[in-house]
């Protein structure tokens, strides 16, 4: 948002440069009371609703709370990567709904295909999809929400255009690949455990990596990244092909989930990311957070749809409650930010 | 939201006003515009008839009337993403009232261009007094007058209004096809375009957006005036609410869900930068009618409504690539770079 280095005006505030000026430390003490925050915050919703009805916490239940937040978290953990860069992606429901009708179409012209080919396929499919903005606001330097927002239409027209009203049921794909969306091992829904292997490997990558730690640097002020010698276009290009390669990876996990097909899947699905992205404490303006914060988010925004209608609340509520949450979350994130800014500068900041 | 630097070139706010009004990129969206309507006319049966174009109308009001609240908005560098659910709020509101006995016309558009304000004002609050950014405030309220919406109506329809509400909301003006609410919007886009293009308040609204700070301390107030803006955008969301409501003779919790993001796609291909500080009204205008009409007129000649989509997406994705390659390309013949570039 901020053209200039110098220019700390708008809605990004004094967030941006109070987080840069702050030693590592009190950032990250920050941003880990902000995950135990949204843990906390889970853990109650759910003590809450268990004491309600203690069939809440029924193996099926959670079973069903476990795959529901999966698809979220995955995404989220992509938009994560590319939000901490001060970019968004709004295509990634549009890729989710293409890559789910290309596995099914995929699946049901060749049902002898392996899992783990039908698996790679979508998440390539998924990475071009990323690779197209990605390229496009790295090559042409183009704002990422003006080009994710044409994606968006671009994207799911393909996916109309392609299906023409066709829909694939469960009956025409293969068993083996549906038994995957349901299965479990010890009791962990095998698609969960796709979201936690994602999950941990963009962590550690984001943390011990020096491109991961370089998408905060690029996020925190991207001119002062390129001056130090980030390759910042390239950076945000690998964002980009990350988020789209993870939901084509959730498009995958949507047609094995649900097993029923067609070009609306994930429709709308990209403000629910964001929200659960935000939630989880990831700043929208870039630079902060952490993808387990975000995964924390999905799983949160997951478990109120479901709570609301044991607690004996109108489920309409949902929605609402969401946004109340996601307000709540980036209010949160900016009285810390204040507090932290007056205990480091010793004075205050003009307060905008 | 976004990004990498962007190519920008500093513009003054005089600059900026004339490039509103006639610059080359509201020329740009005004041609093709033109090309569409004369090349539709020619190739595609059914594209020059009167009854085409009361369609394309009626369907472009409610976006043609956010649009405009909505580029002052992203021209002091904020965006509105909670318009559509705003809609779907006042639609549930309008319909819960009427169920309940208030059978006022005047009674039902007056509360709902109330209520209008006070979600642009809450917008407006968390934007200006608390600080935050109005991407992430407008997604959160985005869901939550959604979700209120459907609260207070649930999924059901209330649609046994008169007929005659729906019947004068979409009447003709005597003796012409189009619509009479048309004038609304056009008094509206007078009002705006004034507004933005011809007093010190629209000048201040393009200092805003390209550097708030300066602004504030050049005497602007910067807070003041986004909060009204909220506000106004607000107002005119439910206004175009309303007409929803009667147009379709049908309140629901989910009218004009997604809008947002047409709208938004609209204003962006009318020339404003994400960015702020930059774009106009006419070539706002212009591109909500020529989205409006290309949807249609495509339409008409059998193309599914399905690769519309790709072509509204295609269009957008130009629009902001276009002029970027240009300016980039233009710079590298001359050698230096053109004005003020904050790329290395």
């Amino acid at each position: 948002m901020t053209a200039l280095p110098t220019a700390p005006p708008g809605p990004t505030g004094p967030t941006a440069p109070t987080e840069q000026s702050a030693p590592t430390t009190a950032v990250h003490r920050v941003f880990v009371v902000r995950e135990l925050g949204i843990a906390l915050a889970l853990l109650l919703l759910v003590a809450v609703t268990f004491a309600t009805n203690t069939r809440f916490l029924s193996a099926q239940n959670v079973k069903d709370l476990l795959l529901g937040s999966t698809i979220l978290a995955i995404l989220a953990v992509g938009q994560a990567i590319v939000i901490i860069t001060r970019n968004v992606d709004l295509s990634v429901g549009s890729i989710l709904g293409l890559a789910a009708f290309a596995t099914g179409t995929m699946l049901q012209s060749a049902p002898g295909l392996p899992i783990p080919v039908a698996i790679v396929v979508g998440m390539a499919l998924g990475a071009a999809c990323g690779a197209v903005n990605g390229g496009l606001i790295a090559a042409a330097r183009v704002p990422a929400l003006v080009v994710t927002l044409g994606t968006l239409y671009v994207f799911r027209g393909i996916d109309y255009t392609w299906a023409t009203g066709r829909q694939i049921n469960a009956a025409d794909m293969p068993h083996g690949f549906l038994r995957m969306g349901n299965a479990s091992i010890l009791g962990i829904p095998v698609l969960a455990l796709f979201a936690v292997v994602v999950l941990v490997a963009a962590g550690l990558f984001l943390r011990w990596y020096r491109s991961g730690r370089e998408l905060y640097a690029i996020g925190s002020d991207p001119d002062a990244a390129r001056l130090y010698g980030i390759p910042v276009g390239r950076r945000v290009f690998w964002a980009f092909v990350t988020s789209g390669a993870l939901a084509g990876l959730a498009g995958v996990l949507h047609a094995a989930r649900f097993g029923t097909i067609d070009a609306n899947a994930g429709l709308g699905q990209e403000l629910n990311v964001v929200a659960a992205v935000v939630v989880g404490g990831v700043a929208i303006f870039g630079g902060s957070g952490s993808v387990y914060g975000a995964a924390l988010g999905a799983v949160l925004l997951t478990t109120i749809g479901s709570a609301l209608p044991v607690l004996g609340i109108n489920p309409f509520w949902q929605r609402a409650a969401v946004g109340a949450l996601i307000l709540a979350a980036i209010g949160l994130d900016r009285s810390l930010a204040v507090r932290m800014a007056r205990r480091l500068r010793g004075g205050s900041d003009r307060g905008r | 939201m976004a990004v990498e630097t962007p190519v920008r070139e500093p513009v003054s706010p005089p600059r900026a006003t004339a490039r509103g009004l006639l610059g080359s990129w509201d020329l740009l969206v005004l041609v093709a515009l033109v090309l569409v309507v004369v090349v539709g006319t020619l190739t595609i049966d059914g594209v020059g008839n009167p009854r085409f174009y009361r369609f394309v109308v009626l369907e472009a009001i409610p976006i043609a009337l956010i649009a405009l609240p909505m580029t002052l908005i992203v021209i002091t560098g904020e965006i509105d993403l909670s318009v559509a659910s705003t809609v779907g709020l006042t639609c549930s509101v309008m319909g819960k009232l009427w169920q309940s006995g208030l059978t006022s016309l005047p009674a039902l558009i007056a509360i709902s261009l109330v209520l209008g304000a006070v979600l642009g004002a809450v917008n407006g609050l968390f934007v200006t007094v608390f600080g935050l950014p109005s991407l992430a405030v407008t997604i959160g309220t985005l869901a939550l007058y959604r979700g209120l919406a459907y609260v207070v109506l649930g999924d059901k329809a209330v649609a046994d209004y008169p007929v005659e509400w729906t019947r004068d909301m979409i009447a003709p003006i005597p003796g012409t096809v189009i619509p009479w609410f048309v004038l609304v919007v056009a008094a509206l886009a007078v009002l705006f375009g004034v507004l933005l293009h011809a007093t010190p308040i629209g000048r201040g609204l393009y200092a805003i957006g390209n550097n708030a700070e300066a602004s504030a301390y050049s005497g602007i107030a910067v807070m003041r005036t986004k909060f009204w803006l909220f506000v106004a955008t607000g107002v005119v969301a439910a206004l175009a609410g309303v007409f929803w409501t009667f147009r379709f003779a049908s309140a629901r919790a989910d009218n004009a869900d997604g809008l947002e993001l047409s709208v938004v796609a609209a204003v962006l291909l009318g020339g404003v930068s994400i960015f702020g500080g930059r774009g106009g009204l006419l070539g706002v205008v212009a591109a909500v009618a020529l989205l409006g009409t290309l949807r249609n007129a495509l339409q008409l000649a059998d193309v599914p409504a399905n690769a519309l989509t790709i072509v509204t997406g295609t269009l957008l994705i130009a629009s902001v690539v276009g002029p970027n390659v240009v300016r980039m390309a233009r710079g590298r013949l001359r050698r230096r770079p053109p004005e003020e570039r904050t790329q290395p």
